[in-house]
């Protein structure tokens, strides 16, 4: 049973198509990655989904709960929380103040809501940097703090956007290795993300937008030797060229 | 450590009460009314600015148009005082309510304003209002309204010969006030409007219904900005439209949260003890060189503040206190090494 069903989303932009009829379907416990080059309308397909923006055309449910034309607080209450690209951490408020208003929503109570916020923290290994004004951390941290925050509010599926853009190969890792263990404890995700090496291994599924056109949907392996995804990413020449020398080399593997 | 910091400002919060409570018992401030009159307006303007500091403190919607409600909570008592003959109280209470539903009706539109372009409209509204009264026949237009001689006492809420029970009524304001803020403070509303402030989209992300946190912001510090109205007239005895719906007055609830760091619950009171004594000590001594000399120091107080420590002088304390606490920190891992 699929969490968010995406059916058919067209996002315009006066003449400018953003998104072009993309369906998909993200299972429940599972890491969809969200994949393209840029501009490929990864970002205004997520914004589409979160409410940010309202779909020009098609249907979004999840859970259950059309969604195509709640507000983004209402898609976020429902159990759908995203973190954003470019970070909107609340600079003047410590890491704890940040994550605390992730845990609000589910609880009204400060000392309960305290607790929640703590036992974030210390997934996001964020320890020792609760008192830290959040707008003086660096980049790495910041994007945990979004983290954190998203799972304070206890939600059915977090959707990343980019949250391992511009972090160094360590925080990476140490992201990779959060997201693993968020899913073991049963949250879905959804991930947009540009590093292949961190999304390739952990992603069940991964689609590929290009153009605002879905190009693929299959299991990592599968979609890497997609000609069309390769195409996309490569253009058609070095595509051409990627190709041919793929060739020889399986060639020169079955001559030894 | 967040417990020893809440009890800390506890603390600090019950002593100045008390402070506050015992002040005319000290001779000096009892035979001196002038002491007592900078007093009640410390802590007049200091109620102001709180209730200003809910919407454009912590929520970080900066309004020039408190003056609006301001003005309605006095002519609510006004009217009830002088056009039906009652007491100030039903007045009071219908002024601080109809400021509220004026604040939302107004707030709504305005709120799809961002940033500086909901101050600009705000500043639209205290000219149409302040036309508005001033034409307005029922509330006696421009002339405004005189207050009658009554009997004097709580129920009338109006003393002549003394002004020690209006330092008692102001004290009762602040109280109320600034226990109110400071109880937002530590709710889950008082992170709200600081999760608006900071940032929109994120608050919105995560399941903040940002226009109902604005909205509720604006409407309690609207209803507050009345009952400050409702005191001020109460105690000057009259009001008329540009007393008490005009920039200047709005540029009060502002300047004096700015300067004392707006945000934080100590910072309109730090204000107000700062700009009441200029404004009274230099009209005293300074009469003749006409209005607006407290003004122009206060004006450079904010600049001179302001490039030092964006956050007024709460900002400054706040760094002081900082400092001594990493210089105690580098004393004692010193120690302990020695």
């Amino acid at each position: 049973m699929p969490i968010l069903e995406v059916n058919e989303v067209s996002k315009k932009f006066g003449s400018l198509v953003a998104n072009n009829k993309v369906s998909f379907n993200v299972e429940e416990g599972n890491i969809v990655g969200l994949i393209g080059p840029n501009g490929a309308g990864k970002t205004t397909l997520f914004n589409c989904v979160t409410g940010i923006y309202k779909p020009s055309s098609g249907q979004i449910i999840f859970d259950g709960t059309d969604i195509t034309f709640l507000p983004a607080y209402k898609v976020a209450r429902l159990g759908a929380v995203r973190t954003f690209q470019i970070v909107h951490s609340l600079k003047e408020m410590s890491v704890f103040d940040n994550v605390l208003i992730g845990a609000y929503l589910r609880e009204k109570n400060t000392e309960k809501a305290s607790e929640i916020a703590e036992k974030c923290i210390d997934l996001c290994y964020l320890n020792k940097l609760k008192n830290a004004r959040a707008g003086d951390l660096a980049i790495g941290l910041k994007k945990r703090i979004e983290m954190a925050r998203a799972l304070a509010t206890n939600p059915k599926l977090m959707m990343l956007d980019e949250c391992m853009a511009g972090l160094t190969s360590t925080e990476v890792k140490e992201s990779v290795s959060l997201i693993k263990d968020l899913k073991n404890k049963g949250i879905t995700f959804l991930v947009v993300e540009h590093i292949m090496e961190a999304i390739m291994p952990i992603a069940d599924k991964v689609v590929v937008l290009d153009g605002g056109i879905k190009i693929a949907e299959d299991s990592p392996e599968v979609v890497i030797q997609n000609e069309r995804v390769i195409e996309a990413y490569l253009g058609k020449k070095f595509s051409k060229k990627f190709q041919t020398a793929a060739k020889t080399v399986r060639e020169v593997e079955e001559n030894d | 450590m967040i417990n020893k910091n809440k009890n800390k400002q506890d603390f600090i919060w019950y002593s100045l009460v008390l402070v506050l409570i015992l002040l005319p018992l000290i001779p000096q401030v009892a035979a001196n009314s002038f002491t007592q009159h900078v007093l009640i307006l410390i802590l007049l303007y200091a109620s102001m600015s709180q209730s200003w500091n809910i919407i454009g403190g912590y929520c970080g919607q900066v309004s020039f148009g408190h003056s609006v409600f301001f003005g309605i909570g006095a002519y609510g008592a006004g009217m009830a005082v002088v056009k039906f003959g009652l007491p100030p109280w039903p007045g009071i209470i219908i002024g601080a309510l109809s400021a509220m539903v004026v604040a939302v009706l107004i707030s709504y539109p305005c709120f799809r304003l961002k940033g500086h372009y909901f101050a600009i409209a705000t500043f639209a509204i205290v000219e149409i209002f302040n036309r508005l009264f001033m034409v307005w026949y029922w509330v006696n237009g421009a002339i405004g309204l005189d207050y009658p001689l009554v009997e004097v006492g709580w129920k009338n809420f109006m003393w002549y010969r003394t002004k020690i029970p209006y330092y008692y009524g102001a004290l009762l304001l602040f109280v109320i006030i600034f226990s109110t803020v400071r109880f937002i403070e530590k709710s889950y509303f008082g992170y709200y409007l600081k999760a608006v402030r900071e940032d929109q989209e994120t608050a919105e992300a995560t399941g903040i219904n940002s226009a109902l946190v604005k909205l509720s912001a604006m409407a309690l510090s609207a209803f507050l900005a009345a009952f400050c109205g409702a005191f001020f007239v109460q105690y000057n005895l009259r009001v008329d439209p540009p007393m008490v719906m005009s920039l200047q007055v709005s540029m009060i609830f502002v300047l004096v949260t700015i300067l004392g760091g707006a945000g934080t619950l100590f910072g309109p009171l730090l204000g107000a003890m700062i700009l009441i004594p200029l404004q009274e000590y230099t009209r005293v001594l300074w009469g003749g060189m006409g209005r607006g000399n407290d003004l122009m120091i206060f004006g450079l107080l904010i600049i001179l503040i302001m490039i030092r420590q964006p956050k007024g002088i709460m900002g400054l304390v706040n760094e002081y206190i900082n400092y001594k606490k990493s210089r105690k920190n580098v004393s004692t891992e010193a120690n302990i090494k020695g």
